[in-house]
C-alpha cells in the first residue's frame, strides 16, 4: 500500500530530486547532444551599430576547409523565411498598433545593433565554422547610430528603421488623466522623481544553444534548444518563420542551465539551425559563446522615468503621475511590448490605496540589443520607481518612512482591492510582512549600529522596501484583451501507471526551479505517492501535449493548478472504479492521499488496486468507463496571483574608496502556500542576489557610437558570494484565494523587492550629504564623486 | 583560437632557440594568453610551453634576497614560509592575486614579463627594487617596466626569476575594479634603511614610481605622511569604472593604507 510519509507532501523541505544529476555532472544540456554527422554553425555578427549592407560575399568562406554551407539573408529569403514574430500588441494612445519593423533571422539590407546577425558559416567542426565567417567579406557602409534611450526620441535622431518616426514604438497610456489633474491641483505636497532603471544582461550560467536536426525519411524536424517554453517556440517558428507544421516539428529543451527570462523568446539561432539541418540533411549545432551572449541575448530594464507623487497634509497619497521612456532595442523581442505597459504600469498602486494613477510609456527603438522580460519584467521597474517615491516623499514630509507606508497600505480586510490601474489584489497582509521584517532585521536598533560603524569610520545605512507583484500570468482573456497573441494557461498530464508509479507531464519547463522536486510533492500530497515514484516529464513537445512554459513566477500557480485539475480527475475516476470494485455507489468512494474508502466503513482500495484494475481490466465495468488511468486538464487562470512583502538592506559604505558593502539583509515575503520552503529560501535568495548585482554592480553600457563597452565579464560586474550579505528570508502566508493550490509565486520577488531597499539604504548612509536621487548601480567611483562632491559643498 | 605548433622545451637554451622565431609566443601559467588566444586577439606560429623547465622553479633565500624562479605560481608564494618570513609583504600580495583558480596557475615570470598595467606583481618588482634576471641578462626594476605591456625584454628573452631584496618594511595595498577584480589603483611601499619606495600600479597605463610619497616618506615614514600629497590625475586611467580622479584619488588612500600594513 502507498503510504506518504507525512514530509514529503506540501510544506516539505524535501532535498531536490534533479540535484542528483546535477551534482554528478549527469545533467544533459543542449550542448551535450551530438549526433552523427553533425555540424557546426557560427554566425557572423555585425560589429557595427548601424549599418548598410552593401555586400556579402561568401565565395572565399565557401571553399575553406571544411565547410559544408555558407547562407546569408539572401539565401534565406529564396526559401521565403519569415522573420521573427512578437507576441505581444501595444496599442498607442490613438488607438494605432505599435510600430512593428520587420525583424529578419539574418539581416537583410541592414545591420542594427552589434552583435546583429548576418551569415552563418557551417562545417564540420566549430573552428573551421569560425574561420569560415571570418573569411566572409562584408562591405558595410556605416550610419550614424543612436544607443541611448533619450537621444533616441531627439528630433533629428538617427532612425533605426525607415518608416518608424521618431524611432517611436509605441506612445501608450493607461489611466485617467483628467482625474490625475484634480486629485494633484487638491494636493498638500507633490513630490518628483527622475529615475533611471539600468540595463542589465542577464548571463545564465549557460549559453544559449540551439541543435537542429531533419528526417529526410520522414520530413520530421526536431530542435534542441535553450528554451524555457518549447512549445512557444515551436508554434512561433513553426508557424511565423519556418512553415513547419507542428506536426513535423519537435522542441525540445532538455536540461536548461538559468534563463531569468532570456530564454523565453524565439532567436534567430533556432530557426537557421533548424533550417540549414533541412536544407543539407544534416543535424547542425549552434552554441554561444560568452561574447555572442552578451551581444545576442535580450538585455533586460532600461527605463528612463519621471514621477510625481501628489500626497494630502497627513502623508496619504492622493494621486501617482508617471512618465516613461522604455529602450526596445533594435527589433522587437517575443514579448518586448508587454513588459513596459501591463507588466509595469498596472504594478503602481503597489501595497497603497493610491486612489488615481495616470501612466504614459513611450517605446523607443534604439542600435541596442533587444530589450524584453528579465527576472521580473516590468514589476522590478515599477517596484524601484515606487520606492524610492515613498522614501523622498517621506524626507520632504518629514513623516517617518515607515509610517508614511503604513499610512498608505491597503488594509487587510480591504481584499479583494481594486486598484485605479486593472489590477484587482485577492489577498495580502502588508502589515504583517512589514512587521515581521523590522523585528527581524532590528530597525529599532538601527541607530547604535550606525554610530557603531561611525567611529569605525564607515557610513551605515539601513534601507526599506515595501513591494507587491503580479505573477502567474495569466487568464487568456484578459491577456488577448490587452494585445496577447497567446493564451496563458498551462496543461498537465497525470499517468497513474498500472502498477501504481505516475508520470506528469507539464507544460512548465524547469531551468533551475527545481519542479521535478515540487511538483512531485504535489503528487504525494495529493495522491498519497511517494516522490521516488513520481517522474515530472518537461521540456519537450513530443512527449507533453502543450504548454506555455515557465515564466513570471506562473509554473506553479498555473501549471501546478493544471496538475490539480488533472488529479482531480484521476480520483473522480478512480471513485468510479472503486466504486465498481468494492460494489458500492460512487457517491459513498472517499478518498485521501492514496486510498480510496468506502465512507463509515473499513472497506478500502489503494491507487494501486485501481490502476491495476484500470489497465488489467478483467473485473472492469467496461462499457460505462474507459480503461486507463491518464487524464490531461488545461488551466486557465481566473487572476493574476499577488506576492508581497518586505524587503530590508542594510549597508555600510566607505566614504574613503566609495566601496558600497551589503552587511544584512531581511527579506519577508508573501508567497501564499510555500510547497517546499527549501526550494523557496533558495528562489528568493537567488532573486535577492540578481537584485543586489542590479542595485550596486551590473550595468550595460554602450558608448554613443552603440558599442557594447561592457561586453564581458571583464566589465560587466556579475555579483560574486562576497559581493552579497548573510540573507534571512522567511515567509507569512496569506493563500491565494483563486487557485486551487493558494500559491502566488516565489521566482521573482527578490528580483523586485530588493533593488529599492538596497537603494534606499545608501541613500540613508549618505544621509548628510544630501542625496535626494541617486541611479544605479552604486558603484564605488559613483559613491566617491558624490561623497567627494558633499564634502566639498560643506567645505564652502 | 587558432592552429598553432606546441614546443615543451627542457631547457632555458632550447626555448629561447625555439622563441627565435618571432612568431612565437612563451607560455607559462596561460592567464593572460589563453583568453587572447580563445578571442582570436592572437595568432602565434607556435606556443613554447616553459613548464617543463625545471630550473625555472622555486624560492630560495640567496644573500640579502628571495630569489624566485620565473615558473614559481602565485599560491607558492602566498604559502612560502621563507618569503613570509623576509618579505611579509609579497607573500600577502602574491595571496590576494585574482582568485584560487588563477592562484594555483598563474606564475611570477608570465605576470612580470606581460607587465598588465592592472596586474599586481609590477607594483611589488618596482616597489621592492627588485632585479629581473633574464636568459641573458639582469634588469633593474627602474629600467625593466616601459609602458604598458612593454618592457625592456628583447624578442625570445626569457624571463627567468626575480631577485628581491630583504627590505626592513613593506606594505601593499590595492582597490579592486569591482567587475574584472583587477587592481583599479594599488601602492607597493617599502623601505630599507633611508631608501623608500613607492610604486603605484592599477591606476596608470604602466606600473610607476611616487616621488612625492616617496619623499614625504623618506622624511616621515608614517600614513599621515602621505595623506597629504595629491595624486595627479593628468596620465591616470579613466574607464567605465572610475575616472582618472577617482583613480588618483585611490592612490592616496591605498599609500596610506600600505604603510599602515607595513607598520
Amino acid at each position: 500500500m502507498n503510504v506518504v510519509a507525512p514530509f514529503e507532501g506540501i510544506g516539505a523541505s524535501l532535498r531536490r530530486k534533479e540535484d542528483f544529476r546535477f551534482l554528478r555532472g549527469r545533467g544533459a544540456y543542449t550542448d551535450d547532444f551530438n549526433r552523427q554527422g553533425q555540424l557546426h554553425a557560427w554566425i557572423l555578427r555585425s560589429p557595427h551599430a548601424h549599418a548598410r549592407l552593401t555586400s556579402v560575399d561568401t565565395a572565399a568562406a565557401a571553399k575553406m576547409p571544411g565547410v559544408v554551407a555558407v547562407f546569408t539573408g539572401a539565401d534565406m529569403a529564396k526559401d521565403n523565411i519569415g522573420g521573427l514574430p512578437c507576441g505581444w500588441q501595444i496599442h498607442n494612445k490613438d488607438g494605432s498598433p505599435m510600430a512593428e519593423p520587420a525583424h529578419p533571422v539574418l539581416a537583410a539590407d541592414k545591420v542594427r545593433h552589434v552583435g546583429d546577425p548576418i551569415a552563418v558559416a557551417i562545417a564540420a567542426t566549430r573552428e573551421q565554422a569560425r574561420d569560415a565567417a571570418e573569411a566572409i567579406a562584408v562591405s558595410y557602409d556605416v550610419l550614424p547610430a543612436v544607443a541611448n534611450t533619450l537621444d533616441a526620441v531627439k528630433p533629428g535622431a538617427p532612425a533605426v528603421h525607415d518608416g518608424v518616426g521618431g524611432n517611436l514604438c509605441y506612445d501608450w497610456h493607461i489611466g485617467d488623466k483628467a482625474v490625475l489633474d484634480a486629485a494633484f491641483a487638491q494636493a498638500a505636497k507633490i513630490v518628483s522623481l527622475d529615475m533611471v532603471n539600468n540595463r542589465l544582461i542577464p548571463n545564465a550560467m549557460e549559453p544559449r544553444a540551439a541543435l537542429g536536426e531533419f528526417d529526410p525519411t520522414t520530413g520530421d524536424y526536431t530542435l534542441h534548444t535553450t528554451s524555457q517554453n518549447p512549445h512557444v517556440i515551436r508554434l512561433l517558428m513553426g508557424a511565423n518563420v519556418l512553415h513547419i507544421p507542428e506536426s513535423k516539428l519537435r522542441v525540445v529543451a532538455p536540461d536548461v542551465g538559468g534563463g531569468f527570462g532570456s530564454k523565453i523568446y524565439h532567436y534567430a539561432e533556432e530557426a537557421i539551425v533548424t533550417w540549414s539541418a533541412g536544407k543539407l540533411g544534416r543535424p547542425v549545432k549552434w552554441t554561444a559563446d560568452r561574447s555572442e551572449s552578451f551581444m545576442s541575448d535580450a538585455h533586460g530594464r532600461d527605463h528612463v522615468s519621471n514621477a510625481q507623487l501628489a500626497l494630502d497634509a497627513n502623508g496619504k497619497i492622493l494621486g501617482l503621475k508617471v512618465h516613461t521612456y522604455a529602450n526596445m532595442g533594435a527589433y522587437l523581442s517575443t514579448f518586448a511590448p508587454c513588459v513596459p505597459t501591463y507588466l509595469y504600469a498596472t504594478l503602481l498602486a503597489g501595497t497603497y490605496t493610491t486612489p488615481v494613477i495616470y501612466c504614459e510609456v513611450k517605446a523607443v527603438f534604439t542600435n541596442t540589443v533587444p530589450v524584453d522580460a528579465y527576472r521580473g519584467a516590468g514589476r522590478p521597474e515599477a517596484t524601484f520607481l515606487l520606492e524610492r517615491l515613498m522614501d523622498v516623499a517621506a524626507q520632504e514630509t518629514g513623516i517617518d518612512r515607515v509610517e508614511l507606508r503604513r499610512r498608505n497600505f491597503i488594509q487587510p480586510d480591504q481584499f479583494p482591492y481594486q486598484t485605479p490601474v486593472a489590477l484587482q489584489y485577492d489577498s495580502g497582509n502588508y502589515q504583517a510582512t512589514l512587521d515581521q521584517a523590522l523585528v527581524t532585521a532590528d530597525w529599532a536598533g538601527f541607530e547604535s549600529r550606525r554610530a557603531e560603524a561611525a567611529k569605525r569610520g564607515k557610513l551605515r545605512g539601513i534601507g526599506i522596501s515595501t513591494y507587491l507583484e503580479a505573477c502567474g500570468i495569466a487568464p487568456s482573456a484578459v491577456v488577448g484583451s490587452l494585445g496577447a497573441r497567446a493564451g496563458l494557461y498551462e496543461v498537465g498530464t497525470i499517468r497513474v501507471h498500472p502498477t501504481g508509479s505516475v508520470t506528469v507531464l507539464t507544460g512548465a519547463h524547469s531551468h533551475g526551479q527545481g519542479h521535478e522536486t515540487t511538483f512531485a510533492q504535489l503528487v504525494a500530497d495529493k495522491l498519497g505517492v511517494p516522490t521516488a515514484q513520481v517522474d515530472i516529464v518537461h521540456g519537450d513537445t513530443a512527449k507533453v501535449p502543450f504548454g506555455m512554459g515557465t515564466y513570471g513566477s506562473r509554473s506553479l500557480a498555473v501549471g501546478g493548478s493544471a496538475m490539480m485539475k488533472a488529479m482531480d480527475k484521476i480520483i473522480a475516476k478512480g471513485k468510479r472504479i472503486a466504486a465498481h470494485l468494492m460494489e458500492a455507489s460512487v457517491d459513498d468512494i472517499e478518498f485521501d492521499r492514496g486510498t480510496f474508502r468506502v465512507a463509515g466503513t473499513d472497506k478500502t482500495k489503494a491507487l494501486v488496486d485501481i490502476s491495476v484494475a484500470a489497465y488489467v481490466p478483467h473485473n472492469y465495468p467496461i462499457d460505462e468507463i474507459e480503461p486507463g488511468l491518464e487524464e490531461t486538464a488545461f488551466y486557465d487562470p481566473k487572476n493574476f496571483t499577488y506576492p508581497g512583502g518586505c524587503h530590508i538592506a542594510e549597508v555600510e559604505i566607505c566614504p574613503e574608496t566609495g566601496k558600497v558593502s551589503m552587511v544584512n539583509f531581511t527579506a519577508v515575503d508573501d508567497v501564499g502556500r510555500v510547497i517546499n520552503p527549501m526550494i523557496v529560501e533558495g528562489q528568493v535568495q537567488g532573486g535577492i542576489a540578481q537584485g543586489i548585482g542590479q542595485a550596486l554592480l551590473e550595468t550595460c553600457v554602450y558608448d554613443a557610437d552603440g558599442q557594447l563597452l561592457s561586453g564581458s565579464m571583464m566589465d560587466y560586474t556579475m555579483p560574486r558570494a562576497d559581493d552579497l550579505a548573510p540573507v534571512s528570508v522567511a515567509t507569512h502566508t496569506t493563500l491565494c484565494t483563486h487557485n486551487p493550490l493558494g500559491v502566488k509565486g516565489c521566482g521573482e520577488v527578490g528580483a523586485i523587492g530588493s533593488p529599492p531597499a538596497v537603494i534606499n539604504a545608501v541613500v540613508d548612509a549618505l544621509r548628510d550629504y544630501g542625496v535626494r536621487s541617486l541611479d544605479m548601480p552604486a558603484t564605488p567611483a559613483k559613491m566617491w564623486q558624490i561623497i567627494n562632491g558633499g564634502r566639498r559643498m560643506a567645505a564652502e | 583560437m587558432y592552429d598553432f605548433a606546441y614546443h615543451k622545451p627542457g631547457s632555458v637554451a632550447d626555448a629561447v632557440k625555439l622563441l627565435a622565431d618571432p612568431d612565437a609566443k612563451a607560455i607559462s601559467g596561460g592567464h593572460t594568453l589563453l583568453p587572447a588566444l580563445k578571442h582570436r586577439l592572437n595568432k602565434p606560429s607556435a606556443l613554447v610551453d616553459l613548464s617543463g623547465i625545471a630550473e625555472l622553479r622555486g624560492i630560495k633565500r640567496v644573500g640579502n634576497a628571495i630569489v624566485i624562479g620565473a615558473l614559481t605560481r602565485h599560491v607558492e608564494v602566498a604559502n612560502s614560509a621563507e618569503v613570509a618570513a623576509a618579505i611579509p609583504a609579497l607573500a600577502y600580495m602574491a595571496s590576494l592575486i585574482g582568485d584560487v583558480q588563477v592562484r594555483n596557475r598563474g606564475t611570477l615570470g608570465g605576470s612580470v614579463a606581460n607587465n598588465d598595467p592592472a596586474a599586481d606583481y609590477p607594483a611589488a618588482v618596482l616597489g621592492l627594487g627588485a632585479t629581473v634576471h633574464t636568459s641573458s641578462r639582469k634588469i633593474a626594476a627602474d629600467d625593466f617596466f616601459q609602458g604598458m605591456f612593454t618592457t625592456a625584454m628583447e624578442a625570445g628573452e626569457i624571463l627567468t626569476a626575480v631577485e628581491f631584496p630583504i627590505v626592513d618594511k613593506a606594505g601593499y595595498a590595492k582597490m579592486r575594479n569591482p567587475a574584472s577584480r583587477y587592481v583599479m589603483a594599488g601602492v607597493f611601499v617599502s623601505k630599507s634603511g633611508g631608501a623608500v619606495r613607492v610604486a603605484v600600479n592599477g591606476a596608470g597605463p604602466c606600473v610607476f614610481r611616487q616621488a612625492a610619497m616617496e619623499a614625504a616618506l623618506a622624511a616621515n615614514w608614517s600614513p599621515d605622511a602621505v595623506a597629504g600629497i595629491k595624486q595627479s590625475a593628468a596620465d591616470l586611467n579613466s574607464d567605465i569604472h572610475g575616472s582618472a580622479e577617482y583613480r588618483a584619488h585611490l592612490v592616496g588612500v591605498m599609500a596610506k593604507r600600505a604603510v599602515a600594513a607595513a607598520g
